[in-house]
């Protein structure tokens, strides 16, 4: 720690700056992919049919019952190569990220409905509006509002989980900091460097969240 | 308008409805009442299928509600209901409250909808409140937007559901005022209510209900002066 060296973080600048549009990229594609899929599972769980529903439920079981760190290598090693001969990292890690986050996401949005008064839907029925307006008019737009901080939080969790795919060579932040370890055998330049960007970027998205929240508190 | 022909409903084992039947006539305010749990509540929100039943028959307005081939928002856009806790949207102003289903139900265009809606506002004496949200509102005052909000829909129907059991007792009065307006209109109307002036005052007719069955029903002189049945005789024993 006495002889901290500046000048091999200096030196692995460019490689940091690519591992964080990685890092970017992967927590997006985890957030938009993640989103819409657990909108999808969402509303999957809560069908009345029961033997529907099940395939909905075990998919939350799965990806919130095992830890991402061994989804992530199933399916590069495994999934993927069933696909592809070169199974490529990044891409890996994508589906991954995507397919666990959507899971937690499917909970918020369930959660986030079902938590609207049930008056509430019956008012709008009772008006003549279909289900699906009743949902866009009425429900969704009170429960977006209750699920943006939960959702917030999954969101910082994606992007610190996407340091994950470091492990099978996912050319991101992680994966840099570990190349730098390796290098030099230095612990506190590469693990300080790459913390402080990642929390410069979930500081970032939380204080985004938390200027949302407030817009739609008005 | 409506008949309800042999109306049964269980929740599970316990039945609620014991086979209803009744004839709601054009213009006429039909006064439900009856102990707490005997399935008057049920029994209204079947009329417009919010609860789905298990036997017998009600058309509305010329609708089967049990025939497959019923468009059920079809029947609902002419069947108004106001609920003892109001529902109205918190996430729009009183005026979008009113115009909303208009707008998206009806097609209304939104200068047709916002005039319909002010003359609304206007009946029930809220004019002044039409770009507020509804929790700056006072029970009674939210209560008569939710009637402004039925009525925008111009129902055939009005059904009430117990709407001023949630009020505080200052409140009471200024809903029932716009219920008696509303009946001198002529607005075909059922009302469950624990309110028996109104039920005596308005009331074209007083179904009394009891364990999932209608033990008694006539004109409010007949229910309120000369009541029939030991059940109904104890009820109102207890509620004048």
């Amino acid at each position: 720690m006495m002889d901290f060296r500046f000048n091999i973080i200096v030196e692995y600048a460019p490689f940091f700056l690519k591992g964080v549009l990685w890092t970017i990229g992967l927590s997006l594609i985890g957030i938009l992919f993640g989103t819409i899929l657990g909108l999808a599972i969402g509303l999957g769980k809560m069908v009345q049919n029961r033997l529907v529903r099940l395939p909905f439920d075990w998919y939350v079981h799965f990806f919130r019952g095992t830890p991402l760190f061994v989804q992530i290598l199933l399916i590069h090693f495994g999934i993927m190569p069933m696909f592809t001969a070169q199974p490529n990292p990044l891409v890996s890690g994508a589906i991954s990220l995507s397919l666990n986050a959507a899971a937690y996401i499917a909970e918020i949005f369930r959660a986030g409905i079902q938590s609207i008064d049930r008056g509430q839907m019956e008012a709008a029925r009772s008006l003549g509006m279909t289900h699906v307006q009743a949902m866009r008019y009425i429900i969704l737009p009170q429960a977006i509002k209750r699920m943006i901080p939960p959702l917030g939080n999954e969101f910082i969790v994606l992007i610190k989980d996407s340091s994950l795919a470091a492990i099978i060579a996912a050319p991101e932040l992680m994966y840099w900091g570990r190349a730098m370890q390796g290098q030099y055998y230095r612990v506190w330049e590469p693990y300080l460097t790459v913390a402080l960007i990642y929390l410069v970027l979930t500081l970032s998205l939380s204080k985004l969240l938390h200027r949302l929240e407030r817009r739609y508190d008005a | 308008m409506i008949q309800v022909t042999n109306l049964k409903k269980s929740y599970g084992s316990l039945q609620v409805l014991k086979g209803i039947d009744v004839h709601i006539h054009e213009k006429e305010v039909v006064v439900v009442i009856g102990p707490s749990g005997s399935g008057k509540s049920t029994f209204l929100r079947c009329l417009n299928m919010l609860e789905d039943f298990d036997e017998g028959d009600i058309v509305v307005d010329g609708f089967y509600l049990k025939d497959p081939k019923t468009d059920l928002n079809k029947v609902r856009e002419e069947v108004g209901m106001v609920f003892q806790r109001f529902n109205l949207f918190p996430h729009m102003t009183v005026l979008d409250n009113i115009t909303l289903a208009p707008m998206k139900v009806r097609k209304w265009s939104k200068e047709k909808a916002t005039e319909k809606a002010m003359q609304l506002l206007a009946k029930v004496g809220l004019q002044d409140k039409a770009h507020v949200y509804p929790d700056s509102l006072s029970g009674g005052q939210a209560q008569r937007v939710a009637i402004a909000r039925a009525l925008a829909m111009e129902p055939k129907v009005m059904l009430f559901d117990e709407p001023t059991s949630a009020l505080d007792p200052e409140m009471v009065g200024e809903v029932l005022a716009v219920m008696k307006q509303l009946a001198k209109e002529g607005m075909t109307m059922v009302v469950v209510t624990h309110e028996m002036g109104f039920a005596r005052e308005v009331g074209d007719r007083v179904l009394f209900m009891d364990g999932g069955v209608i033990v008694e029903e006539g004109t409010p002189q007949q229910i309120f002066d000369a009541p029939q049945h030991e059940r109904t005789k104890s009820f109102l024993s207890k509620v004048l």
